[in-house]
């Protein structure tokens, strides 16, 4: 019993320890990178700080919120409520959802990645939310517009219907054939989340 | 500050504000899910902050514009969707990129497979995202845009000329 428990404490350690190097080690060999290549060039360096600057700020005001909104998801929202509006028996109604779900403007797709994580781990079903991801990722509605003025409707119109399918044809088989047996979101990904 | 984000915030306070009245002790929980999660993701996040202002910064898009313009047979659409999926850029510059590709006779084809994997699929967020939704969901998913930004592209290819 106890070396069972030791072992799970050590592999949990172990684990911790190499996530840990690996993306500080990337973030600590990026910066010299960066500070070097931006001296080196400092016309491309302007841009390449300035962009850089730009999504720094993006990001330090939308992320705190985004993860605010996923504890909270984590706990008021009812595991039965995902699992029916959601999960695995939705059929098209959980299709419907997801898309619109998706289309809801609420910033870049990484800001969508913490609340995939919570609604998989609340029951909903893979290929729900793989459509989720992609409609958030590619449909957006300021988004359309500005595609309607630089490329013209028939372009616009066609993209969004083809997308439309694909989109939910792939995800099913996609959802059939990977995750047959559902799946389970990797445990640390959300740490102190209830089932 | 944009409309997405005034309305993110907006969203985000009322929120909280209904869970605190509703009870305290299970806002804290969610705020402890929510701390352990940013701090757990914040050195990936700044990484990635770095990488994108490199390539926006060194690899200008006239460049892209210029590659994917001479090939627009089927070599345009394999390296549009190339570019599109390792490139990340926001969909504001995206879109008058794609029309300046037009212009320089790239083909509606690679076009389209360009903005679609350039939205869908990101090689730059994929650390993030296998941190958030493991390995396997994230290279399915990835994979899955891969392929769906290349029928998306046929099929709008096939219907406009």
């Amino acid at each position: 019993m106890n070396e069972k428990a030791d072992a799970v404490a050590n592999g949990k350690k172990r684990s911790m320890r190499e996530r840990i190097r690996w993306d500080y080690t990337i973030l600590f060999l990026l910066i010299p990178a960066f500070v070097a290549l931006v001296v080196v060039f400092p016309d491309k360096g302007a841009t390449a700080r300035h962009v850089a600057w730009e999504y720094f700020k993006e990001m330090a005001m939308i992320l705190p919120a985004v993860f605010i909104i996923m504890g909270l998801v984590s706990v008021w929202v009812e595991r039965e409520f995902i699992v029916r509006f959601l999960g695995e028996g939705s059929g098209v109604k959980g299709v419907v959802l997801s898309f619109i779900l998706g289309s809801i403007p609420m910033g870049p797709l990484y800001v969508a990645f913490p609340l995939a994580a919570v609604l998989l781990k609340k029951g909903a079903k893979v290929a729900n939310i793989i459509i989720f991801l992609s409609a958030w990722a590619c449909i957006k509605l300021p988004a359309e517009l500005m595609e309607f003025q630089f490329l013209g409707w028939k372009f616009t119109l066609v993209r969004y219907l083809a997308t439309l399918v694909v989109v939910v044809a792939l995800s099913e088989v996609i959802g059939r054939v990977f995750f047959k047996q559902g799946y389970e979101v990797p445990d640390e990904a959300l740490d102190g989340a209830e089932g | 500050m944009d409309l997405t984000t005034i309305v993110i915030l907006a969203l985000t306070g009322v929120l909280l504000l209904l869970s605190v009245i509703k009870d305290r002790r299970k806002t804290l929980a969610a705020l402890r899910v929510a701390y352990k999660g940013f701090v757990r993701l914040l050195p990936s996040i700044l990484a990635i902050i770095l990488v994108v202002g490199l390539i926006i910064g060194f690899v200008p898009p006239k460049w892209i514009a210029q590659v994917i313009g001479k090939n627009s047979g089927a070599l345009g659409v394999a390296i549009a969707s190339l570019l599109g999926a390792v490139l990340f850029i926001p969909v504001i510059i995206a879109f008058p990129l794609a029309r300046s590709m037009l212009d320089m006779g790239a083909g509606i084809m690679a076009t389209a497979a360009f903005i679609t994997t350039l939205t869908m699929v990101g090689f730059v967020f994929l650390p993030l995202e296998i941190k958030e939704l493991g390995k396997r969901f994230a290279v399915a998913r990835n994979a899955l845009s891969f392929l769906a930004a290349v029928a998306i592209a046929v099929v709008i290819g096939v219907i406009i000329r």
